[in-house]
């Protein structure tokens, strides 16, 4: 039993940690903390990952992926959250993309995978409708099978930078007289198809970041479904695994206390720094041996997962307490911020804003990251999926 | 013992809420929040019209002869409908320090005016860095002539951009914290030398940062005595706090209630969701918090004549309650409204975003945690 890192693992983390630096650019970490944010900036560190082949660690090398091992790919999450890269979009990477080569034909693989290493194709996620949240299952988009196509009509809803998207991967009955989960089929969309149509959903902190996504006899050439038709409840369960998996979050999330902690030196109550009151401080070290307890919590995943064993029920507890966790720095973020949580100064510039440079958007950023125990599979339904499968309750 | 309400106080109670049942419906708050100046600028005479902002103050100066409760009342049906005008600094802080500190010709000047709709207050208390502490000034006053000078800078002041007149904590004598040396000015913002810089916040309101600069304010416009200001300071935030809380209660009710009717027909997995018990019984924690809220804010507003020991442990210890109990009911509500409590569109998030931010106002958990303790 050993949770430390070999030579040859350090000399990794320090190849990755150079690579960074040489390549990580100010302009690219200034573009990701504007509050209104553009395309490229979502792709830039995307594309010079892929430029170094790092793009999607976790591919099998004959797709595209490095062949590091699950501590190698865990040294690179680490790096690239210790240096606040830009978050890889996970649609296409490490949810649409794994569906493609695990259960997609090779026209499929040849045609998609390589455009979504390089970017050049930017996906989102058609599950949710608005009937349909954590009962994805009674899903209604219907497609109609007509000849070599199939005509598409619904609504997808929650659908992350739809507005950005060149395609959509979507979940639809192609059953409807089917047991629930037996006529769901798995379709890609190109969304430059006519009779789509996007719609914002503008959220708490006045951010465009999900959209509507209405499908109007919309027509899908059935080469675009993956697998077998009524077949894709096992292709979309297979997509949710790996979507609940990344969001545990602990690298990104020890940064972002780090950061808390500068804050919270800052800040002053009656000239004392506030981290050094009783009550700050003790609430700061709960949540580091909070996050201490995912850390290894993950750890024994990945460490499971690297003897081949895939993630199991256990990775909803990572969805749980990553989430919360998450949710809980940014709690103590705008306790600290005190009064100057108070102004929405979104629209001023850099050197505009009302209060300290760290208090602007901390409420905000509060607002929205109540998403995060609702998105990915609510915590309430992680905790079904825990009970079930794992109590057998 | 008696907790029932008086005739004219629930006559009161539901003037207000049929006013802003037909006046400030969720769509008019979003209109209007968004539209400069921040509010329809109609209610505030429509509030001295219903007998509102005189309801609390004295009869020799043009008031009701009513007290906290007719405030707290007034308070927890404007935080029902989410109003964002400054009833608080106005009537609560405004003219409640004005009539218990005033001079007579204070009071004879200003208490008829605002109990008639034609001046609005605002509280410049806070500073950059004073964070929650009231003494923490740096704003100072000297004496020049038979008046004193202004200069400073006051941090987040709500309803500031809709204000003509400011109540002003600034520093006569000592250092930075000490208690004594703090007095308050009643300050005309339209003053020679006062800067203000508007802003929305998170919660729908208005505010400014104020900064003074040279501002001459004559001895007739002081509160109470000279150097000796921190006590009614300390009254006139223990009563906002109270008001505070009433205001936060109102929002929680409709947190709660909402939540509740929403879990009857949001159906997932063929039911409707609020036939889960896990849901149930968050709902019932979200219902008790909220009834403990309502408990305490009753207990502050008929303390705040009590000494003034006994007062602060009374509004700390309901503030305490309803900084937790908001951040529990606002979260949850979210939470179990699923997406659809993320979005802009519908009321929830925007209770939750004023519940999250009355925490802040006057004090959070830990400082009011630390405030009860001292004086255990």
């Amino acid at each position: 039993m050993d949770v430390s890192f070999s030579p040859e693992e350090e000399a990794f983390r320090q190849e990755v940690r150079s690579f960074i630096e040489r390549t990580f650019t100010p302009e690219m970490r200034d573009a990701m903390g504007e509050d209104v944010r553009s395309k490229d900036s979502y792709l830039a560190w995307h594309k010079a990952l892929y430029k170094q082949g790092w793009v999607a660690p976790h591919w099998p090398k004959q797709y595209g992926g490095t062949g590091w091992n699950v501590t190698q790919r865990y040294i690179f999450n680490e790096e690239n959250a210790r240096a606040e890269t830009t978050p890889i979009l996970p649609f296409g990477v490490s949810m649409v993309g794994p569906v493609i080569f695990t259960f997609g034909n090779d026209e499929q693989k040849k045609k998609y995978l390589p455009r979504i290493l390089s970017g050049e194709d930017w996906w989102c996620q058609g599950y949710s409708e608005p009937g349909s949240g954590s009962d994805l299952a009674s899903l209604r988009t219907r497609a109609v099978r007509e000849g070599d196509h199939y005509i598409v009509n619904g609504q997808k809803t929650w659908t992350t930078l739809a507005q950005y998207a060149d395609w959509i991967f979507c979940l639809v009955r192609t059953d409807p007289n089917a047991k629930q989960q037996e006529g769901i089929s798995f379709l890609l969309i190109d969304m430059k198809t006519p009779g789509i149509t996007v719609k914002p959903i503008i959220v708490l902190d006045g951010a465009h970041e999900v959209n509507e996504v209405f499908f109007d006899n919309v027509k899908v050439p059935v080469e675009n479904r993956i697998g077998e038709e009524n077949k894709g409840w096992t292709y979309a369960k297979f997509l949710l695994v790996n979507e609940r998996s990344g969001i545990a979050g602990v690298a990104r999330s020890k940064k972002a206390i780090e950061r808390l902690k500068e804050i919270s030196k800052a800040e002053t109550l009656d000239g004392k720094p506030l981290i050094k009151t009783d009550e700050f401080a003790g609430k700061i070290a709960e949540l580091e041996i909070d996050l201490t307890a995912l850390e290894y919590t993950e750890l024994r995943t990945l460490a499971q997962e690297s003897k081949g064993q895939m993630a199991g029920p256990e990775s909803s507890i990572l969805k749980i307490k990553g989430t919360e966790v998450q949710q809980r720095i940014i709690e103590l973020t705008l306790e600290a911020v005190g009064y100057y949580g108070y102004p929405d100064d979104r629209k001023l510039g850099d050197n505009e804003y009302i209060g300290p440079d760290y208090a602007h958007g901390a409420a905000g950023r509060y607002f929205n990251m109540r998403k995060a125990s609702i998105y990915g599979g609510s915590n309430e339904i992680q905790r079904n999926i825990i009970a079930k499968a794992v109590l057998g309750l | 013992m008696d907790f029932s309400f008086s005739e004219e106080q629930t006559l009161l109670r539901n003037s207000v809420a049929k006013f802003l049942a037909d006046n400030y419906t969720f769509e008019n708050w979003r209109k209007f929040t968004r539209a400069e100046p921040g509010r329809d600028v109609a209610n505030w005479q429509h509030f001295a019209e219903l007998g509102l902002l005189a309801a609390s103050l004295p009869e020799d100066f043009g008031g009701l002869g009513g007290g906290a409760v007719d405030n707290m009342i007034v308070m927890e049906e404007f935080g029902k409908a989410l109003v964002v005008e400054p009833f608080v600094s106005t009537v609560v802080v405004g003219a409640g320090m004005i009539a218990r500190d005033g001079a007579k010709e204070l009071k004879d000047e200003i208490l008829p005016k605002i109990a008639g709709g034609e001046s609005i207050v605002a509280f410049a208390f806070a500073e950059p860095k004073s964070r929650f502490n009231l003494a923490d000034i740096s704003t100072t006053a000297k004496k020049q002539g038979s008046g004193y000078v202004l200069n400073g800078h006051k941090a987040v002041v709500i309803g500031a951009p809709w204000a003509d007149t400011l109540v002003v904590t600034a520093r006569t004598a000592g250092n930075q914290r000490d208690e004594t040396g703090v007095s308050v000015f009643l300050v005309d913002k339209k003053t020679k030398g006062v800067t203000t810089r508007d802003y929305p916040t998170v919660d729908g309101l208005r505010a400014s940062e104020v900064t003074f600069e040279n501002v001459e304010v004559p001895a007739s416009r002081v509160i109470g005595q000279i150097d000796n200001g921190l006590a009614l300071v300390e009254r006139a935030a223990d009563e906002a706090i109270a008001a505070h809380c009433a205001e936060a209660t109102g929002a929680m009710k409709v947190l709660v209630d909402t939540t509740v009717e929403y879990s009857k027909t949001r159906k997932q997995f063929g039911v409707p969701i609020g036939k889960f018990q896990a849901l149930q019984h968050r709902m019932v924690d979200m219902f008790t918090s909220y009834q403990q809220s309502v408990s305490m804010t009753l207990m502050v507003t008929l303390h705040l004549d009590e000494a003034p020991a006994t007062r602060k442990k009374a509004a700390s210890a309901a503030k305490v309650q309803i900084g937790r109990a908001g951040r529990y009911v606002g979260q949850e509500a979210v939470q179990i409204h699923g997406g659809i409590g993320m979005t802009d569109e519908l009321n929830v998030g925007h209770y939750f975003k004023r519940v999250t931010m009355i925490d802040t106002l006057f004090g959070n958990v830990d400082h009011h945690l630390k405030r009860y303790a001292s004086l255990s």
